[in-house]
């Protein structure tokens, strides 16, 4: 539906490609561990290999949970907005179809959080 | 002989009538679709204005007078308050975050409301309901300064009032109520009235102002629990403006009723999120408890607003849909927006902290179906990893809902172990939302939701930094860059409670009060 205005009612959407300084959003979450209360928001360049996601971002946001560390990357399934999908980790984010503002999650067979509470 | 005859005094009806409908006139040489721009293009249809009733027949010069007594009582008792060193009668120094997140989060608001109600009013052709807009306008201002002044007590001692409406426009966690407020006031004057004036004022307002005024009466706060006794004749008088406009616009055209429906299915869940701020200050802020954000939200919501809802069926109103969804989040609105402010407390302008063992206990007795299973063992975690020196501080942002912009804290309806995703692709980009309810929101109106300032992305935008800051340099601190751009101090009016200057200085100060040290 048409904003009800008394005016042409049209604005340019704040969160555009163009407005990141040369990167994207990409939004991941891990699955079953609540403690990070919510998915992260990451601005990378699109280019960039998603195995530095891995190696590099991801020990960062998640290290402080005791299940980070016994992550086998191998095992681990992925989704993207909500459906199975397979990373390719030695691709760029472009080059694995990843778009400004998709989001991600993971889900780590074997690690269901704290005392098995998914948190 | 000339007689003196005593002049015949109107009586309250008659006066009504002269000092409200007798002051307005019909023009003749401007067209009445140009004084009243707005009142048509929302698709409202009012064909009587006279049918109008104001239930208060309130004056203007009443008013003042009535408000003037109010206010010095009001005063008195503040100053008495001030003199006598009453903050450090509070029960805990932890108390002060609530005041901090009212002053911060909800005081702003009433300023806006004061500035929303003026422009309503100004639209509205009927002298009636715009004589008592122009009253709640001068109502909601006059809040915003009582607040304030009744906290600036309080920021003479403690530390994150400093500047609160500074960080109302920039803190992440403020863009919540902010954007929720801004949202009502760029609709049209009906769009407005129904928002606030019956959606907010009220269905919720049980749910916002007597948890704050009553933990402020339990936990020793005298400044906020006046303030809140001062504000209740106002508030009463709001109330009833807002079901009146219901009422009235319902009762005037069939063709109202659909339009009607979907605002108060919109302004409901708008506002029901607004108050996840207000389930976990319940819960977790006051450290002498009133009652749990459950127990509340099945009075005033499920009770009284269940009432509401059948007395509005008679005119084809009925219960939003999304009080199913609003009754599976109870049992874990507040522990999750807790959990929020523990992740990110870097970033805020109050303290947060863990329960204790008690505390603990009593949230397990008051969600029994919840606490055990999915918050104590997070909550033992931290309570840990905090006591071995290593708190947890969420340093990564978190993706936001489009519309709310509340992190994506929110699980799926029944399953409390799997966040809530929903997206929506619109003219080539992706939306992201909590739930069902902010994503109908965001697709029935995507043009005015696309330009959302979603505290996030702005501050990956780099216009969250003060002037001059340059992002590139070597070693730049992006955290530490934000809280300057918030006029926060790190180490001071942020982190965690426990080791916070307010906690030591509360415990010296009070230990000074009542021992002979």
């Amino acid at each position: 539906m048409a904003v009800a205005a008394v005016t042409k009612y049209e604005f340019e959407p704040k969160d555009k490609l163009e407005n990141f300084h040369g990167n994207q959003l990409l939004y991941i979450g891990w699955e079953d561990h609540l403690l990070f209360c919510a998915p992260f928001a990451f601005p990378f360049p699109p280019t960039m290999r998603f195995g530095d996601i891995i190696d590099n971002v991801l020990p960062g946001a998640f290290g402080y949970h005791p299940d980070f560390a016994k992550i086998d990357w191998s095992e681990a399934y992925w989704f993207k907005s909500g459906k199975p999908w397979t990373p390719d980790f030695d691709k760029s984010l472009a080059d694995n179809g990843l778009k400004h503002k998709d989001v991600i999650r993971f889900h780590t067979p074997g690690l269901h959080g704290i005392k098995d509470s998914c948190n | 002989m000339d007689m003196q005859v005593a002049k015949k005094k109107l009586g309250l009806k008659e006066r009504y009538a002269v000092m409200t409908r007798g002051l307005d006139w019909t023009p003749s040489y401007q067209k009445m679709e140009d004084i009243y721009p707005y009142i048509a293009y929302e698709g409202i249809k009012i064909h009587d204005w006279d049918k109008w009733e104001d239930p208060f027949r309130l004056t203007m010069d009443a008013y003042w007078k009535y408000q003037a007594e109010k206010e010095r009582k009001l005063y008195s008792v503040l100053d008495a308050y001030t003199q006598g060193n009453g903050h450090l009668n509070v029960t805990d120094a932890r108390y002060l975050n609530t005041v901090k997140l009212f002053l911060s989060g909800i005081s702003p608001l009433e300023y806006v409301a004061h500035r929303g109600f003026a422009h309503a009013g100004r639209q509205f052709p009927g002298p009636g309901p715009r004589v008592a807009c122009l009253m709640q306008s001068v109502d909601e201002i006059r809040h915003a300064q009582t607040q304030v002044h009744a906290v600036s007590n309080y920021n003479k001692y403690y530390n994150g009032m400093h500047d609160f409406h500074h960080a109302h426009d920039r803190v992440w966690f403020l863009s919540v109520p902010k954007s929720f407020f801004d949202d009502a006031i760029t609709a049209g004057p009906f769009e407005f009235m129904v928002s606030i004036g019956f959606s907010f004022e009220y269905v919720l307002t049980n749910l916002l102002f007597v948890p704050f005024v009553s933990g402020a009466a339990y936990n020793g706060d005298m400044a906020a629990m006046t303030f809140g006794f001062s504000a209740q004749s106002d508030e009463a008088r709001h109330m009833t403006l807002g079901l009146e406009v219901i009422k009235f616009i319902l009762e005037q055209d069939p063709d109202n009723v659909p339009i009607v429906q979907r605002w108060i299915n919109k302004w409901t869940w708008r506002g029901y999120r607004v108050l996840t701020l207000v389930a976990m200050m319940m819960d977790y802020m006051l450290p002498k408890r009133t009652m749990s954000w459950k127990e509340s939200w099945e009075i005033y919501f499920e009770e009284n607003g269940g009432a509401l809802f059948k007395d509005l069926a008679r005119y084809g109103i009925t219960m939003p849909k999304c009080a199913e969804h609003i009754a599976l989040e109870k049992d874990h609105l507040s522990h999750q927006a807790w959990s929020t402010f523990y992740n990110y407390a870097a970033a805020s302008n109050f303290h947060t902290w863990m329960p204790d063992e008690d505390e603990m206990d009593w949230l397990a007795s008051k969600y029994p179906n919840s606490f055990d299973k999915h918050y104590r063992p997070r909550y033992e975690f931290w309570r840990e990893q905090a006591a071995k020196g290593n708190r947890f501080y969420n340093k990564t942002l978190p993706m936001l809902c489009q519309t709310c912009q509340i992190p994506m804290i929110f699980t799926e309806p029944g399953d409390p172990t799997k966040i809530c995703y929903r997206e929506v692709d619109y003219k080539g980009d992706k939306y992201h939302f909590c739930s069902d309810h902010c994503k109908e929101i965001f697709e029935y109106e995507p043009e005015k939701y696309v330009q959302a300032w979603l505290p996030v992305h702005q501050i990956y935008q780099g216009n969250c930094f003060p002037e001059g800051t340059d992002p590139t340099v070597e070693g730049f601190d992006p955290l530490a860059a934000v809280l300057k751009y918030y006029h926060l101090e790190n180490g001071r009016d942020n982190l965690d409670f426990e080791g916070s200057e307010d906690q030591k200085n509360f415990a010296e100060w009070r230990g000074q009060a009542t021992k002979n040290i």
